[in-house]
C-alpha cells in the first residue's frame, strides 16, 4: 500500500488540532500562541500541497507558497508588536491587555 | 518502504508539535517547532514536492524560527510564572480540539468526499518540481507573486517602524526647524554702552 492523500489529510488535521489546543492551553504566553499559529499554518500548507500533488495540479503548491509568505510576514509583525509591548509595559502578560477597555 | 518512512516522519511531527505546546521553556518550544518544520519538509520530499520542502526549511527554520529564538531570548520574562495555573485551561482546550478533529475527520472520511480528479503527479507538465512551479509562477500567477512581494515589503516596513526608537542622546539636524528660523530669532541687536558690558 502506498501513501495516499488520506494519510496527509489525517496528519494535517492532527497538526491543526494540536495548534488550536495550543492556543487554548497557553492563553497566558503570547509567544507560544504565535508558535501555535505557525503550526496551524504549517498544517494548512501540508493540506494544500497534498491536494496539489495527489490530484496532479500545481496551483496548490503556488498557493502554499503564498501562505508561507503570509506566515513569515505575520511572525515578523507579531514579534515586533510583542517587542514594543514589552518595552512599554515590561511584561508580556496577555490578560493585562485591556487598556482600551474593548 | 515509503509508508514506513511516512509513519516515522508523521510520528516525529506530531510529537514535536505536542512538545511545542506543552514544554515549560519557550526555548524548547522553538526547538520543537524547528524539528516539526524539518520533518514536515521530509514528508514533502517523500511525495515529490521538493521545492516547497526546501522553501519550508529556508523560510521557517532559517528565518521565522530564528526570529522566535531572538525574541524569546531577548525578552526578560519569567516564563515559569507565566506557566502557573494553566492546567485549568486543558479541559476546554481538549474539548474544542476534539470537536475540531472530529469535524475534520468527518469531512475527510465521509464517503466520496476526497477529490480524485487527477493522477499523483508532483510536477505536472515538467521534469522537475521546481520547473513545474517556475513555469506557472511567472506567467499565470504573476500578480499573486508580486502581491506576495508587497506583503513581505509591508511586513518589513511595519516591523522597522514599530521597533525603531530615535536616540535622544544624539543631537540631530532638524531641517524643518532650521529652515523655519527667521532673522529675528537668530539675532538680537544690543546697544552696548561703553564700560558696562551686556
Amino acid at each position: 500500500m502506498n501513501i495516499g492523500m488520506e494519510h496527509f489529510l489525517t496528519l494535517s488535521a492532527a497538526l491543526f488540532t494540536i495548534g488550536v489546543v495550543g492556543i487554548f492551553v497557553n492563553r497566558k504566553n503570547i509567544i507560544v500562541i504565535l508558535m501555535a499559529i505557525e503550526l496551524i499554518l504549517l498544517s494548512v500548507n501540508i493540506n494544500l500541497i497534498a491536494f496539489a500533488v495527489f490530484t496532479g495540479t500545481i496551483t496548490g503548491q503556488i498557493f502554499a507558497m503564498l501562505v508561507l509568505t503570509v506566515a513569515a510576514a505575520e511572525a515578523a509583525v507579531g514579534l515586533a508588536i510583542l517587542v514594543v509591548y514589552f518595552r512599554n509595559r515590561g511584561d508580556i502578560a496577555v490578560e493585562d491587555v485591556n487598556l482600551m477597555k474593548g | 518502504m515509503d509508508l514506513i518512512a511516512f509513519y516515522i516522519l508523521a510520528t516525529i511531527v506530531t510529537v514535536a508539535a505536542l512538545g511545542v505546546i506543552v514544554s515549560r521553556n519557550p526555548v524548547h518550544s522553538v526547538l520543537f517547532l524547528i524539528l516539526a518544520f524539518l520533518t514536515s519538509a521530509g514528508l514533502l520530499v517523500l511525495i515529490g514536492a521538493e521545492f516547497l520542502a526546501m522553501l519550508l526549511i529556508v523560510v521557517y527554520v532559517g528565518a521565522v524560527a530564528v526570529l522566535f529564538l531572538f525574541v524569546v531570548m531577548m525578552l526578560d520574562v519569567d516564563f515559569v510564572e507565566l506557566k502557573q495555573g494553566t492546567l485549568g485551561y486543558w479541559p476546554l482546550g481538549l474539548i474544542a480540539g476534539g470537536l475540531m478533529f472530529g469535524e475534520i475527520a468527518l469531512v475527510t472520511f465521509a464517503r466520496g468526499s476526497v477529490v480524485r480528479a487527477g493522477q499523483f503527479d508532483p510536477s505536472p507538465g515538467a521534469d522537475t518540481n521546481a520547473e513545474a512551479i517556475g513555469l506557472v509562477m511567472y506567467s499565470d500567477y504573476l500578480l499573486l507573486f508580486q502581491l506576495a512581494g508587497i506583503v513581505l515589503l509591508m511586513a518589513m516596513i511595519g516591523a522597522i517602524v514599530l521597533t525603531l526608537r530615535g536616540k535622544t542622546s544624539v543631537k540631530r539636524q532638524n531641517i524643518g526647524k532650521q529652515v523655519a528660523r527667521t532673522r529675528g530669532e537668530a539675532f538680537e541687536l544690543k546697544d552696548v554702552q561703553p564700560g558696562e558690558g551686556i
